[in-house]
């Protein structure tokens, strides 16, 4: 397998629950704001500005040595129409961009086809957690998910090297092509057989890691620090992906504690995310991309916030074009979504056609099923 | 006894149930299919678990504050808890009705919610409904506590109806509007759990519900079209009326117990993949007032789960997959000894954190419990328990496995083993690998030979390679 590191890369950590965009990319000097969150919202004191009217929450301060470099890109009012606030609902909705049916195929599951057509490499796309989120499934499209990096592999319990072989042998005859016996038989075959030939490939990328950058001990530095090691390790993985915990970002309640903790967390890690790129001076070719399904209700519950509609959406990398992107949402009573939400100006699949076509080098209309502005920020 | 009787019998205890012994199905088998049926669904004139006895080796269980002391009480519980269908119903109602230990924070409040699924599972589904409504658990998982007259929060009100009851949509329609949803979740305002008694000195005390009249919007609510001052009990009366309830709760009982439907959030637009066995549960139903047991009875003695079309129509839950090898090896079966703790984290690492579901919307099944990462953990754990031949329930299927005369030819020997396993459904192709392996090793005897376990280990070696196979996936 050809050592591909000049390959682009899309890294991407999805920030499930929900994330409060009003908290996150907070309009600081916004009269509505402080009416609409007299409980929560950031003080203006405390928010590290980005210019006259938006600001960063305070434990973001990480991340803002990217935007001093010029290589965060922030997306604001990101949405799409009729919004669903319904966590599986929304999230499924970014992931099989399709908003008006349910959708089965992941927009990356395509994209992964795309790149690797013939399946010559089962780990064009790789999935870090237990469970593989929609957005990398498309039926007999290899993806490895990989709940612990260090552990993995297919019958590791049959002792004896040889007996093991022979098990692995009989095992690839088992798994392979069936005719006629149904979907979902079918995807358990393929899956079977990716998973044999991913396991032994992906076992020895721990092994071939060398950093001086601690990642906290959270799933979430865990996994960041586990991309990390699977791209240096050069197997020609272009998709990497992973999720932080199930729907932690769901602040109905008792926000105030834990959306800071949450986003502390989420900076402090990708800032040893790029520092590890760049020690190894590999940062070149990595877009990282952070998403969550919703944002939230413009006004808070006293405790926390229900689910809202538009959010914010985040691009970080070398060859990232840094700036606001998009309208931010008014909190104006006439221009909200109906419900007292936010209504949304950017459609998140126009920043998905950036990656696809300028950072993957793909056709972007098909995987998303129509065709999209084009966010210019590569 | 007919094959035929014995295939049906380890069908119904598969999904009544989390499998059973080989001689366990036989014993089944020869009291008859009814006889079997109404036992399970009268669990209380069945032996119970002994409670006395497991409460005196962990007096830890009482008051555990820790989640995985909850969940290993649980898994010991469904491994050996003779009324099998009363725990397969208190997993099927904690799948549906999620709230989970991320939020809740004290391992017992979830151990809680699981005994009174466990209690009411196969009741009326409105006192159902009542009880979860009335869970403290519930209504702080889903915010319920911070939902005031003055300030609603509209997440447990949306979720009892998208995800408890009736269902976003049927047949194409969507089954309620969002002012419904809205007027639910006034009806349950006041609806809290009450202060906790202090830590100290004897605690933390269990929560309690308590109803608050004074924060409870007692205004005129329009909901499901129906006008008045409605409280929660009567937005649970409409609901329970509801044709969506009826067909959202039996495409969930088919989906668990019959075959793989597809994800819940397609309900709307997809129809049921046997529509007349949705109907036959609709009907139990509302014939029986909303009694959970009659549709069971329904579907356990209707055509359409007899069918062997729908044997092995399902993926596992890593719940069944783990809980099934337990209880087909032998291996922690009444009798509590270490490593219960182990076995009981193995769900999550195949994608089910019991208690502790993903999100309030719970797991998705079928298929999607198998990606490259759980197949893997899948086919590791159940090779290592079938291949372990000193185990008890591995042992028997070791005897039946022997043969009459000195030698074995490898058909012959693959045919017995997979018969004992009980993987009826494994493919030609797969039966093919298993004999071609086989093979190589040459003729299996069973003495006379040099080495007297030889055929112990090529037993356990083939039920391992039975349990690596993707048939071993379905139950």
């Amino acid at each position: 397998m050809a050592s591909s590191n000049k390959d682009n890369v899309l890294a991407i950590l999805s920030l499930s629950g929900g994330n409060d965009g009003l908290s996150t990319i907070v309009p600081y000097t916004d009269g509505l704001y402080r009416d609409y969150r007299p409980t929560l919202g950031v003080p203006a004191e405390q928010v590290i500005p980005l210019n006259k009217d938006l600001g960063l929450h305070p434990t973001m301060a990480p991340l803002k040595s990217f935007w001093d470099e010029g290589k965060l890109a922030i997306f604001v009012g990101v949405g799409y129409p009729k919004p669903s606030y319904s966590h599986f609902r929304s999230m499924d909705i970014w992931h099989t961009c399709e908003p008006e049916k349910v959708g089965t195929e992941g927009w990356l599951g395509r994209a992964i086809e795309e790149i690797d057509p013939k399946h010559d490499n089962v780990l064009t796309g790789v999935n870090f957690g237990r469970g593989l989120p929609r957005a990398l499934a498309k039926p007999g499209v290899p993806v490895a998910s990989v709940g612990a990096l260090e552990t993995y592999g297919l019958l590791a319990g049959i002792e004896g090297k040889d007996q093991r072989a022979q098990a692995l042998e009989v095992f690839a005859k088992m798994y392979g092509p069936t005719i006629g016996t149904g979907y979902t038989m079918d995807y358990i075959h393929s899956t079977g057989t990716y998973a044999l030939k991913g396991a032994d490939i992906l076992a020895t990328a721990p092994g071939k890691y060398k950093s001086t950058i601690e990642y906290t001990k959270s799933a979430v530095g865990q996994y960041m620090r586990n991309i990390v090691q699977t791209y240096l390790a050069g197997f020609g993985t272009r998709v990497l992906y992973t999720t932080s915990p199930y729907n932690g970002f769901d602040t109905h309640a008792n926000q105030a504690a834990l959306h800071p903790m949450l986003w502390t967390d989420v900076s402090a890690n990708v800032k040893s995310f790029f520092d590890d790129l760049r020690e190894h001076k590999a940062s070149d070719n990595v877009l990282l991309f952070m998403f969550s399904e919703f944002g939230r209700r413009i006004i808070d519950n006293g405790s926390g916030t229900d689910h809202g509609a538009a959010g914010v959406a985040f691009a970080i990398g070398e060859k990232v074009k840094g700036g606001i992107y998009g309208t931010y949402p008014s909190l104006n009573p006439s221009d909200q979504e109906e419900g007292g939400n936010l209504r949304f100006s950017t459609d998140f699949r126009s920043i998905y056609v950036t990656m696809l076509d300028d950072w993957l080098g793909l056709n972007s209309a098909p995987i998303l099923g129509g065709t999209f502005e084009k966010m210019r920020y590569l | 006894m007919a094959d035929q009787d014995i295939a049906l019998m380890a069908h119904l205890l598969r999904r009544a149930g989390f499998g059973a012994s080989l001689e366990e199905i036989q014993a089944c088998a020869a009291k008859g299919y009814d006889a079997v049926v109404e036992e399970l669904l009268n669990p209380e004139k069945q032996p119970a678990l002994d409670d006395d006895l497991l409460m005196r080796y962990h007096p830890a269980y009482v008051q555990a504050a820790g989640i995985e002391t909850n969940v290993q009480e649980w898994v010991y519980r469904l491994i050996n808890n003779p009324r099998q269908l009363q725990e397969k119903m208190a997993l099927f109602w904690h799948m549906i009705f999620c709230a989970g230990h991320s939020k809740l924070d004290h391992g017992k409040e979830m151990g809680v919610m699981i005994g009174l699924f466990r209690e009411h599972g196969m009741g009326s589904f409105h006192d159902l409904l009542m009880v979860l409504s009335t869970s403290p658990q519930m209504m702080y998982y889903l915010d319920n506590t911070e939902s005031h007259a003055t300030a609603i929060n509209e997440n447990y009100g949306r979720e009892l109806l998208e995800l408890f009851s009736m269902g976003a949509g049927k047949d194409n329609e969507i089954n309620y509007t969002e002012d419904d949803v809205k007027a639910c979740a006034r009806a349950f305002t006041g609806w809290n759990v009450a202060p906790s008694y202090p830590v100290f000195p004897y605690g933390r005390s269990i929560w309690q519900f308590r109803y608050d009249p004074a924060d409870h919007d007692d205004s005129e609510k329009t909901f499901l079209g129906q006008t008045g001052r409605w409280n929660g009990e009567d937005i649970l009366d409409i609901i329970c009326k509801q044709p969506a309830t009826a067909r959202f709760i039996s495409r969930h009982m088919y989906n668990f117990f019959v075959a793989d439907e597809v994800p819940v959030p397609s309900w709307r637009l997809t129809p049921p993949k046997d529509p007349k066995a949705i109907a036959i549960l609709e009907k139990a139903y509302f014939d029986s007032g909303y009694e959970i047991k009659a549709m069971l009875q329904a579907l356990f003695n209707s055509d359409f789960f007899k069918d062997p079309s729908v044997r092995f129509a399902r993926v596992k839950s890593p719940a069944e997959m783990v809980i099934g090898l337990m209880r087909q090896v032998g291996e922690h079966r009444n009798e509590i000894k270490p490593g219960l703790n182990e076995i009981a984290q193995e769900p999550k690492y195949m994608g089910m954190d019991l208690m502790n579901p993903p999100t309030v919307e719970g797991w998705h099944t079928g298929p999607e419990w198998i990606d490259s990462g759980t197949l893997v953990e899948r086919v590791n754990f159940a090779a290592e328990y079938l291949g372990k031949t000193d185990l008890p329930g591995v042992r028997a299927m070791i005897e039946r496995v022997i043969p009459k005369g000195e030698r074995l030819a490898p058909e012959e020997f693959v045919s017995r083993c997979i018969e004992v396993v009980g993987n009826t459904n494994i493919a030609d192709s797969t039966r093919e690998a298993l004999v071609a392996h086989v093979t190589k090793g040459g003729d299996i005897r069973l003495s006379g030979a040099a080495d007297p376990t030889n055929f112990t280990r090529r037993c356990g070696e083939m039920f391992q390679m039975i349990a690596a196979t993707a048939e071993f996936q379905f139950c």
